[in-house]
């Protein structure tokens, strides 16, 4: 999917959150890494349609970010978004968490809702978990449910947002191991994270975004073996710290 | 073997269990009871009853429709005014705060008259049993705008986050994400309020109206059965109101989404 972005731009107030962000590829699986604070979860929200930029112009595939509300409704349907965390409805069951959009928003009949759910609860690993709420579930179950949702109507590309900070080692692995393997199903994703092994192996293309500003761009071998500002070297160098 | 009468935190008590320490707890309030009356050496004669069972049942029936009736009534205020405590317009903002503050502050009792006798009489509402449940309905209205107020404040902004993430339209958003949760989060205390409701009612006696206190202080003022009117009025309320404490629980733990259970 080609994504373009034009003079792109977001302020609170006075204060800059992105500025000028210029960018033009292929996307297909893409990793945005950088500082907290750098601007990599509104990037996030303004592609996904949830926060209108100050400046700037988004298409993908040459199609522009919608304006009015019909048109963006449209257009996050088409998308499928993870949260952080607390992306799931709390009063519904993690099957009808999945099927309600699938009827409500892409006019799926109840049978083929239901099944489309179960076949997605099934295969992510959560046959039986189907009727339990969001807080009988465990963080990382909870996560695998938010991406079944996010991916049941099949949308042109996903959007994480740090999709494992706010979980424990263990269910770390377990949705980035089913986010390589949606990778190797042809799922187009972006995803903003701070886990590196998993920006460096699993995902083609890396974006650094620091102090609001797009820094560095490239393939992810590339951009980690021998990275170019002085930013990204003091970045990785930060986290290569502690690691083992 | 375990100790019956306790339970771990968290546990819920088998019915075994559970029935077994009831029978204690009544027991314990009856035998109060039982042993204060034969000290004043009172002999309780429900005679009563049976003489005056079809004006009793009237009271109730009275009292009954005066809390439904009003707990309608106090939504239709209610809720416009939780929504009002957050306008953006200042005047509505403070006309809302300042009512919620004047009716939850002052006493029902005072409210009865002062409404009755001045706002009333003025306007012509003459009606006992009308203005009776206009009263009731402008008290009970300030508790269910706070009760309301407290789930909207609640909402959760990332569940309206999700519900647009996911292409919900604004209308879908508030029929599929936001009515639900603020349904379960109001409605045990909605019951609770239905409860309190029917026992503010009795207050409506003072303006004579015929409910089921103003019944029984007329069958007491008619048998010289002081303690057995009162009695028997006291178990009557119980016997409307238990159920929907109980009901009530039952909403809380069936709508909390957000525990296991």
């Amino acid at each position: 999917m080609r994504m373009q972005i034009e003079g792109l731009a977001q302020r609170f107030g006075d204060r800059a959150v992105l500025e000028g962000i210029d960018f033009d590829d292929e996307v297909t699986t893409l990793a945005i890494i950088g500082p907290s604070g750098g601007g990599k979860s509104t990037l996030l929200r303004i592609l996904g349609g949830l926060l209108a930029p100050s400046a700037g112009r988004v298409a993908l595939d040459g199609e522009l970010l919608p304006a009015d509300e019909p048109g963006l409704e449209r257009y996050r349907a088409s998308l499928g978004f993870v949260f952080q965390d607390g992306g799931l409805f709390h009063h519904l069951s993690a099957r009808e968490n999945i099927a309600l959009p699938l009827r409500a928003v892409h006019g799926m009949g109840e049978v083929d809702a239901a099944a489309r759910a179960d076949e997605l609860l099934d295969r992510f690993g959560l046959a039986g978990e189907g009727d339990k709420r969001p807080a009988q579930l465990s963080g990382g179950q909870r996560q695998r449910v938010a991406i079944a949702r996010a991916v049941a109507p099949r949308p042109r590309m996903l959007l994480l947002d740090e999709p494992t900070s706010a979980l424990d080692p263990e269910y770390t692995t377990e949705v980035l191991d089913l986010l390589a393997d949606l990778k190797r199903e042809g799922t187009r994703f972006i995803t903003v994270t701070h886990e590196m092994g998993f920006a460096r192996h699993a995902c083609d293309k890396v974006a650094f975004l620091c102090g609001g500003a797009l820094m560095e761009y490239g393939p992810a071998a590339e951009v980690f073996a021998a990275p170019k500002t002085p930013e990204l070297k003091r970045f990785l160098g930060k986290l290569l710290e502690w690691s083992v | 073997m375990r100790n019956p009468f306790t339970v771990r935190p968290g546990e819920r008590p088998g019915p075994v269990k559970a029935a077994a320490s009831y029978l204690i707890v009544c027991a314990l309030v009856i035998g109060f009871f039982w042993l204060s009356l034969l000290q004043v050496g009172v002999a309780l004669d429900f005679g009563f009853v049976a003489q005056y069972h079809v004006r009793i049942l009237d009271g109730l029936l009275l009292t009954v429709q005066i809390a439904v009736g009003s707990l309608v009534a106090s939504l239709a205020i209610g809720l416009p005014v939780a929504v009002g405590q957050g306008s953006r317009i200042l005047p509505v903002r403070y006309l809302c705060d300042v009512y919620v503050k004047l009716m939850r502050g002052t006493p029902l009792l005072a409210q009865i008259y002062l409404f009755f006798y001045i706002v009333g009489t003025a306007w012509g509402v003459e009606n006992r049993l009308v203005a009776g449940i206009i009263i009731l309905s402008i008290f009970s209205g300030a508790y269910i705008a706070e009760i309301v107020r407290g789930s909207l404040t609640s909402l959760d902004a990332s569940q309206l986050e999700a519900a647009r993430a996911v292409g919900f339209t604004r209308r879908q958003t508030l029929r599929y994400v936001v009515v639900p949760q603020l349904v379960s989060r109001t409605l045990p205390a909605l019951t609770g309020q239905l409860a309190s409701m029917i026992k503010d009612s009795s207050l409506l006696s003072v303006i004579a109206v015929i409910e089921l206190t103003q019944t029984m202080q007329e069958i007491s003022s008619a048998t010289f059965n002081l303690f057995g009117t009162y009695l028997f009025l006291a178990g009557a309320y119980l016997a409307l109101t238990l159920p929907l404490m109980f009901v009530s629980r039952y909403f809380e733990r069936r709508l909390d989404y957000a525990h296991a259970d």
